[in-house]
């Protein structure tokens, strides 16, 4: 599904990706940890298409295709969604305004027909179950005076109506209380299917308990320093991250 | 035309506007005031302080004529397009002439009287003389005083105390361009008693692609614990020039709400002064403007705290595209024994384009020590995080643009108290913005 080769990625003047290569199959869930500053976000970023980011080597193949060369919309109708660490307020634009014209466009790019008003309040409605949210705030401009975990719970719902089948999760847990935390987990989780994959993105291993991965990838200075299963979770909450620097702990 | 051949020009339409002896006395004597002001002062000159930013020289240039009715084969058919709910009391005018065939005064509680200016001078309404010229500012302001000397026509509406209007009532005044260009000059007069409510909207809607001018003034009184929510939907022609003036005095714990929606129109200049002249009023002033292509729209407000314990709240935004122009002049003044006064006043622009040009200027002269003033300003583009985050769910980027767009527009919409209305000026940016 996705295939990353060598990427690396610059900002500015400073190489914050370097090297990096990443394969992720169908219906696959890989975390990816590591320390602040390791290039978590930008990596997130860059899958989605922000601008700021250059990228200097490698590619990112989606599906076969030249990711890096499509715009955010393309990628978006394509099946990718970003799951953001900091969800940006829109005074003014609803939740359900926007996500309806949204769904609609994906919709168009796969040939199937718009949905109305009505189909899409119930399809909505549908949804929000899935990460028990109210009615009344998706009503409301969109993450306007959201805390944290509803915030986060309203990028779960996007990617539930959305249907993506690479979803790219940026530090989704970070903010969040063990109550909002299950909730956001339990959303993810009721999302995986053999079609849909997901790549995971955690500072801290407590998330990956509930969405538990496939495989963990450690992202150490701009590179993937180790990958392994599950476990390696674990690994790092006792070790903590620092024990990666040593050359010994890259060999082993 | 040469700045004396202009002053000639606008002397004679005065003579030739109105019979002899068919004006009361006070009012005759007005207009002589008026237009003697008028040749005074001429046109504003570029580079006066109040007309800093806009040069009123295209409106100056052209000897706009009379109207001569060629508008009468009008139909109600211009009422979607002027945002008015046909169910509500109105009164039409056109090109500046009171159209009975197009008014409509059914469902006014007794008491209210809503009648045309040449209506209500005829029968001498009592009140007219009382407010009519009390309040605008015809010897100090140029467009105020050519209103004043050529006013024929225009909107009365008076409410007696203790009376709660059950419906908004509609002033519409459609410009139609003729083979001459036009000029109007209405001249409304709305008058609360004391207690009473109402909500008055005045609608400016020019049809067809020729100049025309549309000089307006409305000068409005509320007695003690009034409320009031009045609005100005300007609509005007792409080559309509509109020039308008809104005088409000309040008395003591009045409620006032000033809407003030600029779509169209050419070359726009709104004035719009408030005066708190009594304790505990509250004064919100909501006002958009929307301008594209070659279009420049000047408002200027002027709130004045005069007694203790007011408030002011004022949020303008403007969205410019094209090669427009929006300038935003915000005058505050609170006198020196308007102590407690809380007043706020936002102003925010938002430039869709390389070539569009906002200025925004927050004038504040403050002679009490124990007030809350505050003042922003913004001008600036699209937020570059929303427009992402809005492409990364799949949307196109001029859709991006659109929809925020439209909610930047939205915010001072949503805050439309009357809900058809609200719900066509709504509709009206969705499709303004759909179309980029």
């Amino acid at each position: 599904m996705l295939e990353i080769k060598n990427l690396r990625v610059k900002v500015g003047e400073r190489e914050i990706l370097r090297g990096i290569d990443l394969n992720v199959g169908a219906g696959e869930v890989h975390a990816i940890m590591g320390p602040n500053g390791s290039g978590k976000s930008t990596l997130a970023h860059v899958l989605a298409g922000r601008e700021n980011y250059q990228v200097t080597g490698g590619e990112v193949r989606y599906d076969g295709k030249d990711l890096l060369a499509m715009s955010p919309e393309e990628r978006a109708r394509a099946g990718v969604f970003l799951a953001f660490q900091y969800p940006v307020e829109i005074p003014g634009v609803s939740t359900t305004y926007f996500l309806k014209a949204a769904l609609n466009a994906v919709r168009k790019h796969r040939g199937l027909e718009e949905l109305d008003a009505m189909e899409f309040l119930t399809l909505i409605k549908e949804k929000i179950k899935l990460v028990e949210m109210d009615q009344v705030l998706i009503n409301r401009p969109l993450n306007e005076g959201f805390s944290g975990g509803e915030k986060k719970r309203n990028e779960i719902l996007q990617m539930a109506v959305l249907d993506p089948r690479l979803a790219i999760l940026d530090e989704t847990d970070s903010g969040l209380d063990i109550d909002a935390l299950r909730i956001v987990a339990g959303g993810v989780n009721a999302l995986r299917r053999a079609d849909r994959s997901m790549v995971v993105i955690t500072h801290y291993q407590r998330l990956l308990n509930y969405i538990v991965p496939d495989f963990i990838h450690v992202l150490f200075d701009g590179r993937i320093v180790k990958s392994g299963a599950k476990e390696l979770a674990l690994e790092l909450e006792s070790k903590g991250y620092d024990w990666l620097k040593s050359p010994a702990a890259a060999l082993s | 035309m040469e700045a004396l051949e202009r002053m000639e020009h606008y002397r004679s339409l005065f003579r030739e506007s109105y019979g002899a002896g068919a004006l009361p006395a006070w009012f005759a004597r007005l207009r002589e005031s008026a237009i003697e002001s008028f040749t005074q002062l001429g046109f504003p000159a570029p580079g006066s302080e109040d007309w800093k930013y806009t040069n009123v020289d295209p409106i100056a240039a052209v000897p706009f004529a009379h109207a001569n009715g060629e508008g009468a084969a009008l139909t109600g058919e211009i009422f979607a397009s002027a945002f008015v709910d046909v169910a509500c009391p109105r009164l039409a005018f056109v090109n500046g002439a009171y159209s009975e065939r197009l008014s409509s005064l059914n469902g006014l509680p007794a008491g209210v009287r809503v009648a045309s200016l040449r209506a209500a001078l005829g029968s001498n309404d009592a009140a007219l003389e009382t407010y009519l010229g009390r309040a605008a500012r015809y010897r100090e302001q140029p467009f105020v005083a050519l209103n004043s000397a050529l006013m024929e026509d225009g909107a009365v509406v008076l409410v007696p105390e203790g009376c709660r209007l059950p419906a908004p009532v509609y002033l519409v005044f459609v410009s139609t361009a003729e083979a001459k260009p036009v000029q109007s000059q209405p001249r409304n007069l709305l008058v609360l008693g004391a207690g009473s409510e109402a909500k008055i909207v005045e609608s400016y809607i020019g049809l067809g692609t020729g100049n025309y001018f549309t000089n307006a003034v409305t000068e409005l009184f509320a007695a003690e614990n009034a409320v009031i929510d009045h609005y100005r939907v300007q609509r005007e022609g792409d080559r309509g020039f509109h020039v308008g003036a809104l005088e409000a005095h309040l008395s003591n714990r009045c409620s006032f709400t000033a809407h003030a929606i600029t779509l169209g129109g050419l070359l726009v200049r709104n004035d719009l002064r408030v005066v708190l002249d009594g304790e505990g009023c509250e004064c919100v002033l909501n006002g958009l403007y929307l301008a594209d292509g070659d279009r420049h729209v000047d408002n200027h407000t002027d709130i004045e705290h005069a007694r203790p314990r007011t408030t002011s709240f004022e949020l303008y935004k403007g969205i410019l595209s094209g090669s427009a122009r929006g300038v935003f002049n915000g005058k505050i003044i609170v006198h020196k024994d308007a102590q407690k006064t809380d007043a706020r006043q936002t102003n925010k622009n938002l430039l869709l384009s390389d070539h569009a040009v906002a200025n925004s200027k927050p004038q504040l002269e403050i002679y009490a020590d124990d007030v809350k003033c505050s003042h922003g300003s913004t001008i600036g583009q699209l937020d570059g995080d929303a427009l992402f985050y809005l492409r990364s769910r799949g949307l196109a980027p001029d859709d991006a643009r659109s929809l925020l767009s439209y909610a930047f527009a939205s915010d001072v919409v949503n805050r439309v108290k009357i809900p058809a209305l609200r719900e066509r000026l709504d509709d009206y940016l969705l499709s303004r913005f759909r179309r980029k």
